[in-house]
């Protein structure tokens, strides 16, 4: 390229630059304003000329927090719901994303068409006959009426995206293990399972999302023992519509986003390459 | 491998099964009185998709929920899609900061995210209506600017998904591509219309079509922000107006008439997706 053009060029990508910056700021600043609120005093939040600072930050509304009724055993609750969904339902997705790629069987075209119709399910209508059926099976107001619907949901799209990254593996490979002795779960642990891992983690994001935020089922199923509730109804203890306690809720939001955050920053840079290498497939 | 076919199967049958319980529901007089045993059940046949079809409000809802869902995707897909080409634009200092922001916007649960974006509009202690000068002027209590503030929060946290994807389909391609067009002579915009956007076909397909059917299924955000559907239902979608009707008014089977039609719109754009994929050739 001629001088004249790299000179132009210049502004142009300092503007681009500027204005990265300056949205970033827009898209962090309710979670910096969610932490700012949770550490404000009582009489600073419900003030009408709010500053985007504090000067005496308090502990006083996570107090509150933690000083309601077993917080800590929703946050407990939510972990493990989170947690068996997670690792459930990356192990049955990976096993299910390697038998619909790796083998030819009948209805298996069928079998992946549903995988795809079970995502527009509406989770929601679903709640009417999965309550009837949890009442049935006598699961209400346990933890497993939490657990098992967040498996059977979140594994249609764990699948449909893990098999992206299956199919990249060479089938090259694969002979090349068996020709050297491997074992069938020789090959399936050792050698596909740590190949296929990136995409397992960016899969696993969306499983711990859906089921740490969820609330919906929550609410339906966990109708009389709160001691079994999780973390969203207990954020919603403080928001009561007409007279919200928004420090209190604040620092509730704050305490249920952060794990979530945790979980991500850890994630980060093999989620992008996970979301790049499902897409290029 | 059968054991893993078993175990998809299994878990499969606690999906399957519950969508035939709901078409089931909806053929059926099922309301309180048999939920609790006192009254048996009742085939009603078609009785309960004439009751919903003849009831005007649902195709308000109806309505409302097509629009609001087609605004968030529009807007998702046009904000992602732009901050993903300005990620390629700048440094690395700047694209660390705005993808940063966005994943901490994706990691926001729902709830939280609904609470906070209210908190942010209050009325009375919020700074949105203070920078703007807005006095007290209630979000919530209009119609259309309550479906617009629960569309910000829907594209705040949903536009992360596209940008990242989008973002990573771009990185992709790869650079002696764009280098041979620029020699070429092709102007910015040729590039991306001719080059790029056949490139990111297959990834735009489905960044759409997640959106589609993450949108159309809002819940949390309605329920929390506008407080279960808004003043008289204003700002009822169908997945709430369902969700009200089966647990609030205990109309069980109306709730679940209103399920199997979402079902059916949502099974009507996945037949739409099949053919694109099918049209560019792709292997199930």
């Amino acid at each position: 390229m001629n001088p004249p053009r790299v000179r132009l060029r210049r502004p142009g990508r300092l503007a681009a630059e500027a204005s990265a910056l300056l949205i970033a700021v827009v898209v962090a600043f309710p979670l910096y304003w969610m932490v700012l609120s949770a550490f404000k005093p009582a009489g600073e939040i419900e003030s009408s000329e709010p500053r985007p600072w504090t000067l005496a930050p308090s502990l006083d509304a996570f107090r509150r927090v933690f000083g309601q009724q077993e917080f800590g055993r929703y946050f407990l609750n939510s972990l493990v719901v989170a947690g068996c969904v997670v690792i459930a339902s990356a192990l049955v997705a990976f096993l299910a994303a390697t038998a619909v790629t790796r083998f030819r069987f009948r209805l298996r075209t069928t079998l992946l068409i549903m995988f795809l119709v079970a995502q527009m399910v509406p989770v929601e209508a679903l709640t009417i006959p999965l309550f009837f059926l949890m009442r049935d099976f006598g699961q209400l107001n346990t933890l497993g009426s939490l657990i098992l619907p967040h498996i059977a949901f979140s594994l249609p799209f764990a699948i449909w995206m893990l098999r992206g990254f299956v199919k990249a593996v060479p089938e090259a490979l694969e002979e090349a293990a068996y020709i050297d002795g491997a074992s069938r779960a020789r090959f399936l642990w050792q050698i596909l399972f740590p190949l296929v891992l990136p995409g397992l983690v960016a899969t696993s994001v969306f499983s711990f999302i859906s089921a740490w935020n969820d609330f919906l089922f929550a609410k339906s199923f966990i109708i009389s023992d709160t001691s079994q509730s999780t973390l969203p109804m207990a954020l919603l203890v403080f928001y009561k519509p007409d007279d919200p306690d928004w420090g209190g809720v604040m620092a509730a939001s704050t305490v249920m986003t952060i794990p979530v955050l945790i979980f991500f920053v850890l994630v980060q840079r093999r989620l992008v390459s996970g979301l790049g290498g499902a897409v290029k497939d | 491998m059968a054991l893993s076919r078993a175990r998809a199967r299994r878990a499969r049958g606690l999906l399957v099964y519950p969508i035939y319980q709901l078409g089931l529901i909806s053929f059926f007089q099922y309301t309180q009185a048999q939920v609790s045993g006192g009254e048996p059940t009742t085939f009603r046949g078609f009785a309960n998709y004439t009751e919903l079809f003849g009831d005007p409000q649902f195709w308000q809802v109806l309505l409302a929920t097509m629009l609001f869902a087609a605004a968030c995707v529009v807007s998702t897909l046009v904000v992602g899609c732009a901050l993903a080409v300005l990620l390629t634009r700048v440094r690395a200092v700047p694209r660390l900061a705005l993808m940063l922001a966005a994943l901490g916007a994706w990691a926001t649960p729902a709830v939280t995210g609904s609470t906070v974006w209210l908190f942010l509009f209050d009325p009375d202690f919020g700074p949105v209506n203070r920078m703007l000068g807005l006095g007290d002027h209630s979000w919530t209590y209009g119609r259309i600017s309550a479906f617009f503030l629960v569309l910000l929060e829907v594209v705040w946290c949903s536009f992360p998904f596209v940008m990242v994807t989008v973002y990573a389909g771009i990185r992709a391609v790869p650079a002696e591509v764009l280098e041979a067009a620029s020699l070429d002579g092709a102007s910015q915009w040729r590039v991306w219309r001719s080059v790029l956007a056949p490139m990111l076909r297959p990834i735009l397909v489905v960044v759409t079509i997640q959106s589609v059917i993450w949108d159309f299924k809002v819940f949390t955000q309605i329920y929390v922000m506008t407080n279960g559907g808004g003043i008289a239902g204003q700002n009822l979608v169908l997945n709430v107006y369902a969700y009200q009707q089966a647990f609030a008014s205990s109309q069980y089977s109306l709730g679940s008439a209103i399920g199997v039609v979402m079902l059916l719109i949502l099974l009507a754009v996945t037949l739409v997706y099949l053919r694109l994929l099918r049209r560019q050739g792709e292997e199930l």
